[in-house]
């Protein structure tokens, strides 16, 4: 009884992220229509690269752990968000460079 | 000062969006990306130590990753995308994972090492979001490249799936033992891939947007495990967008979301099929092709998938520019859903120095077919099917088209008889004003060329 209680009262520190989460939402939608269509493959290959902005996490992971295997993960995790991170914004820039030239 | 960071890192990522609403602001948007990443990352720099692994790490993925990005052709961009989707979602699981091994890092337990009640239900979900977006976009990435064809899966077994994935995610919250989370883990990857698998090739567009919807999800997932703003507020500018483009793909199909997951509809190669081998068209020569259009005093040109699989931009541009030497009028006219993915016609045009203000959406142009001498089509075939609007039995019925059958003439350039990527017979080729020109596109576009 006791945990399911501790279940349905949110933390203030989640209630905190789902706020800020249905905002972020709302910006993302309303930026997101405003985008021209003959930028959307663009617009997915950026996108791509700031999704990968979660290294961060692989990054705490990678230095701080204790444990050898949360370590190894964090490690693995970095080296494919970088992959992501580099390889997104170059093949954007590459892209808006053709859309660009005339 | 940390947390500042990361708040200017989040408006530059707004920025950088808000950037692609037109072409000249689209570059100085693209900075403001890499401005925002650098600075998260020196933030998340200031707040570790020891971060030598990091850049080992950095340094061999920033260099694979340049090395993809420079190689790729724009004709791979859709695989290119689909397959950096994956990499989101399995960075997302990883990070989940090492999250569960050892939660005192990310300070979501308490002395005693319990991770809270709320952190286990996020590192769970989250882990699951992960792992879908990984494995789904890597049979997305398999069936771009044509190394896997899919096959049916039935929706009950992707429901059982399902119902077990949230079965472990719930026993993981209630034992708080990582054995479920890892079962949760191994489930979602399965689903994955069932999932995707029997998803119809001519849906492709809308699979890779949702995929990028996902991969989306899956990092505000760790935004909420790490309770760290700027990782959920980047996901969801990116789930957002992804959701919008899956959208307007749906649209562009007149199908809804639903029927493209679970692939009502168009998976039966159905209706038409092959029955028209038979029926007689009329084949043209490229000489046939350069007398039409140098008669011609405006030519629409409707590129499809074919245009990019053969590389045809560039002799296509170049023909352009000669017939409009000549004073004909040349536009392009783009399909939402034609190509593989979102905006990939614009790309390849833009590729090949096409003027921005030659090209129009569908809503735009047309109009003009009505008035416009030839209609050349140039590797498409489903998004100029008058099936989709004639016939109700048609399993592309109700899919808004380019009406090229308006056009005084019909070119159709087509590498062989054979049905579009939906599998439906076009009604067109038979239609006295259409005239085929069987072959590589870019070939007859040269050997049209070469006659001019």
């Amino acid at each position: 009884m006791e945990f399911i209680q501790n279940f349905f009262q949110i933390p203030a520190e989640s209630l905190h992220s789902i706020t800020v989460f249905i905002l972020a939402c709302f910006v993302g939608y309303y930026v997101v229509w405003k985008v021209t269509p003959a930028l959307h493959a663009p617009l997915m290959s950026v996108t791509n690269a700031i999704s990968s902005v979660i290294i961060i996490g692989a990054i705490f992971a990678a230095s701080g752990s204790i444990s050898l295997n949360s370590k190894i993960f964090g490690f693995l995790a970095v080296l494919f968000a970088s992959i992501n991170i580099f390889g997104g914004f170059m093949v954007t820039h590459r892209m808006l460079k053709m859309f660009q030239k005339k | 000062m940390v947390n500042l960071l990361y708040l200017i890192a989040a408006i530059c990522f707004i920025l950088a969006l808000k950037g692609l609403s037109s072409a000249s602001s689209s570059r100085s948007g693209n900075l403001f990306g890499i401005f925002g990443m650098i600075l998260a990352c020196c933030a998340a720099f200031m707040s570790t130590s020891n971060i030598g692994l990091v850049l080992l790490a950095m340094a061999i993925g920033g260099g694979v990753g340049i090395f993809i990005a420079q190689k790729v052709s724009m004709t791979q961009l859709p695989e290119m995308v689909a397959g950096f989707h994956s990499l989101v979602g399995l960075a997302a699981l990883l990070i989940d994972f090492s999250a569960c091994f050892s939660p005192q890092l990310f300070g979501i337990c308490d002395v005693s090492g319990h991770i809270f009640v709320s952190s286990l239900f996020e590192i769970g979900l989250g882990g699951a979001i992960g792992a879908i977006t990984f494995t789904g976009s890597v049979i997305a990435f398999m069936k771009l490249r044509g190394i896997y064809k899919g096959r049916s899966v039935t929706f009950a077994f992707n429901f059982t799936l399902l119902a077990l994935i949230i079965l472990s995610i719930l026993g993981f919250v209630f034992t708080e033992n990582n054995l479920y989370f890892i079962i949760a883990s191994v489930l979602s990857l399965i689903f994955g891939i069932t999932f995707i698998v029997p998803i119809g090739g001519a849906d492709m567009p809308v699979v890779v947007s949702m995929l990028n919807s996902y991969s989306g999800w899956a990092a505000s997932g760790i935004g909420f495990t790490l309770h760290n703003d700027l990782l959920i507020i980047t996901g969801a500018l990116v789930g957002a967008s992804g959701a919008i483009l899956s959208y307007i793909m749906c649209k562009g199909m007149n199908r809804s979301l639903f029927e493209v997951l679970f692939s009502t509809g168009a998976s039966v190669s159905a209706t038409g099929g092959n029955k028209g081998q038979d029926r007689s068209y009329k084949k043209g020569a490229p000489e046939d092709a350069a007398f039409l259009l140098k008669n011609a005093s405006s030519v629409i040109i409707v590129p499809g998938y074919g245009m990019a699989t053969s590389q045809a931009q560039h002799s296509l541009k170049e023909m352009a520019d000669i017939l409009k030497k000549e004073g004909v009028s040349v536009k392009y006219a783009i399909h939402p859903v034609a190509g593989r993915m979102p905006g990939h016609m614009n790309v390849l045009l833009a590729e090949a120095n096409v003027p921005y203000e030659d090209v129009f959406e569908l809503d735009e142009i047309n109009n003009d077919f009505a008035s416009c001498d030839v209609a050349l089509v140039v590797g498409a075939n489903d998004v100029t099917n008058p099936a989709a609007k004639n016939d109700p039995t048609s399993s592309i019925y109700g899919m808004p088209i380019l009406e090229v059958s308006k056009a005084k003439t019909v070119l159709f350039l087509k590498r062989s008889m054979n049905a579009g990527y939906a599998g439906v017979d076009n009604e067109l080729f038979y239609a006295p004003n259409t005239m085929l020109l069987l072959g590589d596109a870019k070939k007859t576009t040269e050997a049209i060329i070469k006659v001019l």
